[in-house]
């Protein structure tokens, strides 16, 4: 089975890879692009510690083959934040113990990032439905929910003072 | 977890498609979504050596509302019927189910035409069509043809749809207006219902005139009951109306024993989602 060239631009960045059509996301992102943010935990579409933001949507890389994203748009954790220039919801997680063993925070924040560009200003309960697809094995999620309130309302009131 | 090797199709139009399935024959699927068709391809339980991506196809995207008359491409996904305020106001059934529907990762991908095709009885679209009357729009080579969702659904992943068909559109009436309600029991987020139930009704002053009743999971295809949405016309809804409706309900399903529980269990599970589903609608209505 013939492999394909696949262009797609990640973090910014435009990248040319050759890739066997059954070849998943996650592997190409982890194996030719030396992308190992987003992480593999389950590989059956279940965790989100996988996810992505593709499009402006997120996705769990382990549930799509690369030639499917030909022309796409990806983020991943690599491409929000830099340890020295964390994201708004990086610092949220470190202040606020939102990780433990850090294997789900990739997927965890890609995936938060998203829910608050559509939502910047969610309730409790509106975080936790949102996160629903990302499974954390250590947190008991508390100190995740109250991370992503804390970096909503960290940037909602940057946007008020830069108004 | 790699699924075996394949060829990749990505055609921009149903034609093309089709075309696709028919040169290839059995070695063909299309893939929409991904998100039932590609964990099975994984698991090495589904077999192709094309795989055909309609996600170019623009004809089968798009929801259009044209007075009485909705029709959804195959390819709107579930993220899109929540968030389509035209769909929730012709249609706000398909809002609340969607929301029971997996996780938000999920309904990013998962279609519309990709939940009703599949033909997995754990899917929550196709009782809802079943309830929503609806249509679906064939194309294949011999061209397209339209068949009534309630006599859609054989068997397990059996359906009306030859294998060189494509399903490119659903159509059904608005049912503004309409008391809905969609109940599901499941055991996490993420999870397909132990029981679920999707119920329409309409009132004539205290009087329900007209009720719509399927199940979901509780036989190998969904349940349209019309003996339970009979036993509720006519009446108020009072209790023992919907007991009636329930007991209608439990003569039409069949459930199997699985790790979602024993046959009694579910039994039980399917009264009260019905139930629930009739108050809620009524309070609607
Ligand atoms: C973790 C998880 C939880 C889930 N939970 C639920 C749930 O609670 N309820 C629920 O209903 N679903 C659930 N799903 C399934 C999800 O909703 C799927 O996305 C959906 O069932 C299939 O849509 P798809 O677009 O992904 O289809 P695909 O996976 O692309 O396709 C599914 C099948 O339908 C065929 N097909 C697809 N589109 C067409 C078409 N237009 N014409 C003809 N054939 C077509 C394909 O060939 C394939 O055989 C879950 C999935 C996951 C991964
Ligand atoms: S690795 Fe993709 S969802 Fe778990
Ligand atoms: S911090 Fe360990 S899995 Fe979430």
């Amino acid at each position: 089975m013939t492999k394909t060239h696949v262009s797609l631009t990640v973090n910014g960045e435009k990248k040319d890879v050759l890739v066997d059509p059954r070849e998943l996301l996650i592997h190409t992102l982890r194996e030719q692009m030396d992308i190992t943010g987003p992480h593999i935990g389950c590989e059956t579409s279940h965790c989100g510690a996988c996810t992505v933001d593709l499009d402006g949507k997120s996705v769990k890389s382990c549930t799509m083959f690369t030639v499917q994203a030909e022309g796409a748009d990806v983020t991943t954790i690599e491409g929000l934040g830099s340890p020295d220039g964390l994201h708004v919801l990086q610092e949220a997680f470190k202040e606020n113990h939102g990780l433990q063993c850090g294997y789900c925070t990739p997927g965890m924040i890609t995936r938060a990032h998203r829910l608050l560009q559509e939502n910047p200003n969610p309730t409790e309960e509106e975080v936790r439905f949102g996160m629903a697809g990302n499974l954390c094995r250590c947190t008991g999620y508390q100190n995740i929910v109250k991370s992503v309130l804390a970096a909503a309302s960290e940037m909602n009131s940057a946007k008020e003072a830069a108004e | 977890m790699i699924p075996a090797a394949f060829d990749y199709h990505r055609p921009d139009t149903i034609d093309a498609a089709v075309g696709l399935l028919a040169e290839h024959g059995e070695e063909a699927r299309v893939v929409a979504g991904g998100h039932s068709l590609i964990p099975m391809m994984k698991l090495r339980m589904a077999y192709l050596s094309h795989l055909v991506d309609l996600r170019d196809v623009q004809e089968m995207q798009g929801i259009t509302v044209d007075g009485d008359t909705v029709t959804l491409g195959a390819m709107v996904t579930q993220h899109e019927l929540i968030t389509s305020d035209a769909l929730a106001s012709v249609a706000p059934i398909l809002r609340e189910a969607s929301l029971q529907i997996a996780d938000p990762q999920v309904r990013y991908m998962g279609t519309i035409g990709g939940n009703v095709a599949n033909g997995d009885p754990g899917n929550d679209i196709p009782g809802l069509m079943q309830a929503l009357d609806a249509k679906f729009v064939l194309a294949g080579p011999e061209g397209r043809r339209t068949v009534d969702a309630r006599g859609f659904y054989e068997a397990a992943y059996m359906t009306a749809r030859e294998d060189e068909e494509i399903l490119t559109h659903i159509r059904f009436r608005s049912v503004a207006g309409m008391g809905y309600a969609y109940e599901k029991q499941k055991r996490k987020i993420g999870d397909y219902a132990t029981a679920a139930a999707a119920v329409l009704v309409a009132k004539d002053g205290d009087t329900i005139s007209e009720a719509r009743i399927a199940m979901t999971n509780l036989s190998d295809t969904p349940i349209f009951s019309e003996g339970a949405g009979a036993a509720l016309v006519g009446t108020s809804g009072d209790g023992a109306a919907v007991a009636a409706a329930i007991a209608a309900m439990q003569a039409d399903i069949d459930p199997a024993e699985d790790n979602r529980g024993p046959v009694e269990f579910k039994r039980h599970v399917a009264g009260v989602m019905l139930s629930r589903a009739i108050n809620s609608a009524l309070s609607r209505a």
